[in-house]
């Protein structure tokens, strides 16, 4: 056990450098797209610079540094890992709004062209909620439920890999149903509320099988543990979630309400 | 002002309760629901720890089952919240209506738990170590008169609809 550790340390360091460098080369991107639009168009709000910052801070965090060497070692340090990157730094990030930065930082044709691209078929289906979801909890599920966990430890390769994923996927999930960023063909409301809801049984009832069924190589206590973090602090991701949901659906309902009519007597 | 003053009132400040009858219902449902599970939660899991969070004796289906309950729980508490604050919007709150989903809401889902999910799927137990029989009936006869508060409520928002 003791040589398995130092061999993991041993490739961490550069794989943390590969998985940490995007992120922090990107928080520089945006501030600096803050401070170049600014000079020309309306300020942009300062808490969405913010919640690109601590959203950032949760990713790198997670990635670099000595919270992220627990995460090798500790599984239910793995598993508030996954939260963070896989969870909550995408909410964050997303309402941080950088595609609508981007656009109004570029030249209006080069924003236009982008646009054009991002309303291409190919986007549209990554964007579908099934789609988003199987591909976040569907990989959840693949990664505690197979040996892929304990390969994970063994591969940089793969230990990269998954990482990219694990954010990657926990990013294109939220947009999928919360939207900040201009979206073309946006979903209804009914059908992202169903398909949300069962994602999140799907994450609710994935943390109780790592409760119940340890994956491979973990003890049963980091597991016991681990599935609580997952199960409980899940929640309080995904509340977060659902009330952006339905509050968005409050305000754009908004122009639905009939007209006063006063009841017959 | 005199009574028939401030009831006239009140009708008005609700004028298109009659139109929304069915929605205040499912908003009750929902936030019942919602609620009994999160109370479930914080009483039995978290405070009295009576409940446990798995049992080895638990089926697969019972896992699934518990997980969709779990996330539809918080989902149907934010959700009827919204829905709330929209009925009040189109002046359509109808209290008594409303009132009477969340009886039933939160009584069916008692039912569901302590019958379903307790005895047949065997998710986890009231309490361990002690002679289940007296908890389960409490609990399901619990259910049930949640369930006929309801009931009879529902029932008299219909006539008042009638009248």
């Amino acid at each position: 056990m003791h040589v398995h550790d130092n061999h993991t340390q041993s490739i961490s360091i550069i794989a943390q450098l590969i998985l940490a460098v995007p992120f922090i080369i990107s928080l520089f991107i945006y501030i600096f797209a803050v401070f170049l639009s600014n000079r020309h168009k309306k300020q942009w709000p300062l808490y969405r610079s913010f919640l690109w910052i601590v959203g950032h801070l949760c990713a790198i965090a997670t990635l670099i540094g000595p919270f992220a060497e627990r995460t090798h070692i500790s599984f239910s340090a793995h598993m508030i890992g996954h939260l963070l990157l896989g969870m909550l730094a995408p909410l964050l990030m997303a309402l941080a709004a950088p595609m609508t930065l981007l656009l109004r930082s570029i030249p209006v044709k080069m924003a236009r062209s982008l646009s054009l691209l991002l309303r291409r078929k190919p986007f549209n289906v990554l964007r579908d909620p099934i789609f988003a979801s199987i591909l976040n909890v569907g990989g959840l599920w693949l990664l505690y439920t197979t040996p892929l966990f304990t390969m994970m430890h063994e591969s940089t390769f793969l230990f990269i890999f998954i990482h990219i994923h694990i954010f990657l996927a926990g990013y294109l999930f939220t947009i999928a149903f919360i939207y900040i960023d201009p979206t073309p063909h946006q979903s209804s409301y009914i059908y992202r509320s169903i398909i949300l809801l069962l994602a999140l049984a799907a994450h609710s009832i994935l943390s109780k099988r790592i409760y119940a069924y340890p994956p491979s190589n973990v003890s049963i206590e980091q597991a016991e543990l681990g599935a609580m973090i997952m199960y409980y602090g899940g929640d309080a991701i995904e509340i977060g979630f659902v009330f952006l949901l339905f509050y968005q659906w409050f305000k754009s309902s908004r122009k639905s309400i009939h007209p006063k009519v006063v009841a017959p007597r | 002002m005199t009574i028939s003053n401030i009831t006239a009132e009140k009708t008005l400040k609700h004028e298109n309760r009659y139109k929304y009858g069915q929605r205040n219902l499912w908003t009750g449902l929902l936030f019942g629901l919602g609620v009994i599970a999160f109370i479930d939660e914080v009483i039995f899991h978290q405070l009295l720890h009576w409940h446990h969070f798995y049992d080895k004796s638990t089926a697969n289906i019972g896992l699934v089952s518990d997980g969709l309950f779990h996330a539809f729980s918080f989902f149907a508490t934010i959700g009827s919240a919204f829905l709330l604050a929209d009925l009040h919007r189109k002046h359509g709150f109808w209290v008594k209506r409303w009132l009477s989903g969340i009886f039933i809401g939160a009584g069916a889902f008692q039912l569901y738990d302590g019958i379903i999910q307790h005895k047949l799927m065997k998710l986890h137990q009231i309490r361990y170590n002690v002679n289940i029989l007296p908890y389960d009936v409490v609990w399901n006869v619990l259910a049930a008169i949640l369930i006929l508060i309801g009931i009879v409520l529902l029932l008299q928002t219909k006539n008042s609809v009638k009248q």
